[in-house]
């Protein structure tokens, strides 16, 4: 039997159509699109000719390019790990704070996170570059260096990153340890539990879904991050995302993008269950 | 009248929240439903107010179906448990939300305002935001926002439970005399058996999605129907052992009780439950079984039942002293005795004897899963 | 509440650490935007009065303006109706709803940006302001929805039960009751919104035609043939805004996406 008061509130459901329409048309035909394209190839001038082909997909099997991939999933996996290693303690101390000077800290640390990108970036290049604090620091100390090469290198990619997505892994784990149960803390103490053996035999397994969730946060926009390696990198060090880049606004060959990203995004999707294997897998071992 | 015809209620993968429950509620009664959490109540309740759609069954306000009516459209008003003042409204634009979505006109919309605020003693904070109320003041309110609609029905959804032991009793005697002041039906859920025992006219017994017993306070308190009613109301001793016949059973250390409802199946296990305020107690001397005394009556007749056990725990409450006497292993009787009739002086570790009149033992199988 | 045991010293040595390693760069960056340099160091306001006086980058900031406002507001009427249809209806799609603005989410920002690019051109869409602030909506969408959602789910069920049972329709209920309520919430939403597009660069770079270009890109491009004290006059201004909006939206309640606070 149907009865017309069955759902109260059903009428306000038309106000789920209009972001439903909008993700379809935004969101999901854009990237099939993506999945279409990469089976196209390239026009004669830069443009898409409609006939199906492989050929992408073999090219990206090239050692070339499959060495700047390799590239991109060891950047990504030492800062994700680098964040993980400086987030815990972090988080930590910002969770056993008071709740006032939390605030403070989150807050702290969220500017920077909203803060444009390359805002970021500039202040960075400010900092190494000419007439830069580093750069006067350097010569007041009479150490010799190369002006250029301190402006563009690989530990200046890392530092971009870690500290771009830092936040992605505090936030998460600060979250956790926020509804983390101190008492057990106290009781490892009790027990005379030395801080690091709280933090990798307490803290460490109660809150290591937050963990592998933020890694995988940190993992995936690493994985296509352009600008930092575009401006801090240099030419030397290509990636995965100043290649699609590349395809895409200079050498206009769409299609090898599309497959580009397409290869991308299937790295993405089988990362965090690789990660969940290892990772979940381990520590469950030890803490069961 | 309202009319509870077969409903029952299921939810998603759990089944039997309500298993076809029938039920009349008279007009002006204050009528109870009490049970423990879980045992369906509030979803009875709100079926009745319409948040929730039946399973099965039928709903009738003087042979008028209701339970196809929107919640907006039944003569029906609820308090809620947690008040649910909206918290961005003043208390008179809390109180006066029903009669603007009614359209009353303005001059008696005020009135029939001020009216229900002074019926609760709160017109003077009209003006406030219901944050800065205490939980007495919201609770009274909420109660006004309700009765302000002049509803046919008052659904009051456990409205004391957030409020603390004074103000809670102190609301009790407000709500008892409000209703009958009003005249207005109550229906009132709540899982404390003593505040449904003092305000209600009647009570339905709900446990496990059944309704267990429908009876007045009295009845209810006197004859229980039941294992699960004897067991919640009242808090009642009770002592285990096997069904002889259909209305005794025995311990396991062989002594057999009797009951006055010859309602148990024999051979299998029951509880019987006595009155702790009608159990007597007398002292054990050694070699004889010598009444102390002390000036307690005994009835020396055939029928009294007789229990050896031991003093485990005794705890003065003002009104009387409760004891616990230790029958047998995980066998625990109660006992209320008053003050003057302590001077005997028993103290725990001590073996009496506990009498007690099969008219004040109730005796009925273990429910399944129980034994 | 209780006091939590305190961590050890070197985890807060290291979250000063990170806080000083975050900070560094930008404060230099500040103090490289007053100063000048004659024979010494000297104090000047004069980068950002080149600043103003660039026409062009005026015309940036505008642009940047119009995207945030358009986007955001569209953004938070989409985004904060979906959160009420998701939450208090039954919303036949709520689905395919969540697991989209999950893909949004997670979806490399260059894929996103390059498949919106793709997209366009097959529709034949020219890139313009438009297009920017297509994208801009389509990746804050999901923003505005988490936002107005935390403070949905955390809203007490029962007021609207109290307001049906007073009489009030579904959509009394929204006007007189969920809105007032959630407004602070969807202010959260839309400044978020704004922060998120006033600082894009990857989707604006991808998405915009000539001319169309927003302050983010103009500093990019203006970085890539060097630095010059004028630009962090510009970053620095750029900052001062965030941040102003940050604090606003910490007043809203919005930071709390990022944990209790």
């Amino acid at each position: 039997m149907t009865r017309s008061n069955e759902e109260p509130s059903g009428e306000l459901s038309i106000l789920g159509y209009p972001i439903l329409a909008w993700l379809i048309f935004f969101v999901a035909a854009p990237l099939i699109l993506v999945v279409i394209l990469s089976f196209l190839s390239r026009g004669e001038y830069g443009g898409i000719e409609w006939h199906l082909t492989f050929d992408n997909y073999r090219r990206v099997f090239q050692p070339i390019y499959l060495n700047i991939f390799g590239r991109s999933l060891e950047l990504s996996t030492v800062t994700a790990l680098l964040c993980l290693l400086i987030a815990y303690p972090v988080a930590w101390a910002m969770a056993s704070a008071n709740p006032k000077v939390r605030t403070f800290y989150v807050i702290a640390l969220a500017i920077p996170f909203m803060t444009n990108l390359i805002i970021r970036v500039y202040a960075i290049k400010i900092f190494v570059g000419m007439d830069g604090p580093l750069q006067w620091f350097l010569h007041f100390l009479h150490i010799p260096f190369d002006p250029y090469a301190l402006t563009q290198n690989t530990v200046l990619v890392f530092y971009g990153m870690v500290t771009s997505y830092l936040p992605f892994m505090v936030f998460p784990l600060y979250a956790a340890l926020e509804k983390f149960d101190f008492l057990l803390v106290e009781a490892a103490q009790d027990l005379g539990a030395s801080n690091f053996k709280i933090l990798f035999g307490v803290i460490v397994p109660n809150t290591r879904v937050a963990a592998l969730n933020s890694f995988t946060l940190v993992f995936i926009p690493c994985l296509g991050e352009f600008v930092i390696p575009d401006l801090l990198g240099g030419a030397k060090s290509m990636l995965a995302g100043n290649l699609i880049t590349e395809q895409f606004l200079k050498v206009r060959d769409w299609p090898f993008g599309a497959a580009l990203s397409v290869i991308l995004i299937i790295l993405l999707l089988g990362a965090p269950l690789v990660l969940r294997k290892i990772f979940l897998g381990s520590i469950h071992g030890v803490a069961a | 009248m309202l009319r509870v015809v077969n409903i029952s209620k299921n939810f998603g993968n759990q089944t039997n929240a309500l298993k076809s429950v029938s039920l009349n509620v008279n007009s002006g009664e204050f009528f109870s439903l009490l049970g423990p959490s879980g045992c369906g109540k509030t979803t009875l309740l709100r079926i009745i107010a319409g948040f929730e759609t039946a399973s099965t069954g039928e709903l009738y306000w003087n042979d008028q179906r209701v339970d196809v009516i929107r919640p907006q459209s039944r003569p029906f008003n609820m308090v809620f448990q947690r008040y649910a003042l909206f918290p961005h409204l003043t208390v008179f634009e809390n109180v006066a939300f029903g009669l603007r979505v009614k359209r009353v006109d303005t001059r008696s919309m005020k009135d029939r305002v001020e009216n229900a605020l002074n019926l609760v003693g709160l017109w003077s904070q009209r003006d406030r935001l219901p944050e800065t109320l205490s939980g007495g003041q919201a609770q009274r309110i909420a109660l006004a926002r309700a009765i302000v609609n002049e509803p046919k029905i008052l659904l009051l959804d456990e409205p004391l439970s957030a409020l603390d032991q004074k103000m809670r009793e102190y609301m009790q005697t407000e709500l008892r005399e409000l209703q009958q002041r009003l005249g207005i039906t109550f229906i009132f859920v709540t899982h404390d058996q003593e505040e449904a025992l003092a305000l209600s006219d009647r009570i339905g017994v709900m446990n496990d999605g059944n309704l267990e017993q429908v009876a007045t306070p009295e009845e209810l308190y006197e004859r229980p129907n039941t294992h699960f009613v004897a067991h919640f109301v009242g808090s009642m001793g009770s002592i285990r052992g096997s069904a002889v016949d259909h209305q005794s059973l025995q311990l396991p250390n062989g002594q057999v009780i009797r009951g006055n409802l010859g309602r148990v199946e024999p051979g299998l296990t029951a509880e019987a439950f006595i009155r702790p305020e009608k159990v007597r107690l007398s002292k054990i001397v050694v070699g004889a079984t010598k009444l102390s005394g002390d000036g307690l009556r005994f009835d020396r007749g055939e029928g009294v039942n007789k229990v050896r056990g031991k003093v485990l725990n005794m705890a003065f409450k003002g009104l009387h002293y409760e004891l616990h006497l230790g029958i047998g292993p995980d066998q625990r009787l109660r006992a209320l005795v008053p003050p003057e009739k302590m001077k005997f002086g028993i103290s725990i570790g001590e073996s009496v004897t506990a009498q007690f009149s099969p008219t004040d033992t109730f005796i009925f199988n273990c429910p399944s899963g129980m034994a | 509440m209780k006091a939590r045991p305190r961590a050890p010293f070197w985890a807060f040595g290291i979250l000063f650490g990170v806080l000083f390693v975050l900070y560094l760069p930008v404060i230099v960056m500040v103090v490289s935007s007053v100063l000048t340099r004659t024979d010494h160091w000297v104090l000047t306001l004069q980068w950002y009065r080149l600043v103003v006086h660039d026409r062009e980058l005026i015309d940036a900031l505008i642009r940047s303006l119009e995207v945030g406002f358009a986007s955001s507001f569209i953004s938070t009427l989409v985004g904060g109706f979906a959160a009420i249809a998701l939450v208090k209806s039954k919303f036949r799609f709520v689905k395919p709803v969540e697991a989209l603005s999950f893909l949004s989410l997670v979806v490399p920002e260059l894929v996103f940006a390059l498949s919106l690019l793709s997209w366009f051109f097959v529709l034949r869409v020219q890139l313009s302001l438009i297009t920017v602030i297509l994208a801009h909506i389509t990746f804050s969408l999901c923003f505005v929805l988490m936002t107005v959602n935390g403070r949905l789910a955390a809203l007490d069920m029962t007021i609207e039960d109290a307001a049906r049972d007073l009489g009030a329709t579904e959509w009394r209920i929204l006007r007189t009751v969920t809105l007032p309520l959630i407004m602070t919430s969807m202010l959260a939403g839309f400044l978020l919104a704004f922060l998120l597009s006033f600082d894009d660069f990857l989707i604006t770079f991808f998405t915009c035609g000539v001319g169309s270009d927003t302050l983010p890109i103009r500093l990019y491009a203006a970085m890539k043939s060097g630095l010059t004290p004028q630009l962090s006059a510009l970053a620095t201004l750029m900052l001062a805004f965030t941040v102003a909006l940050i604090f606003l939206l910490k007043r809203a309640r919005g930071l709390k996406i990022f944990g209790q606070m």
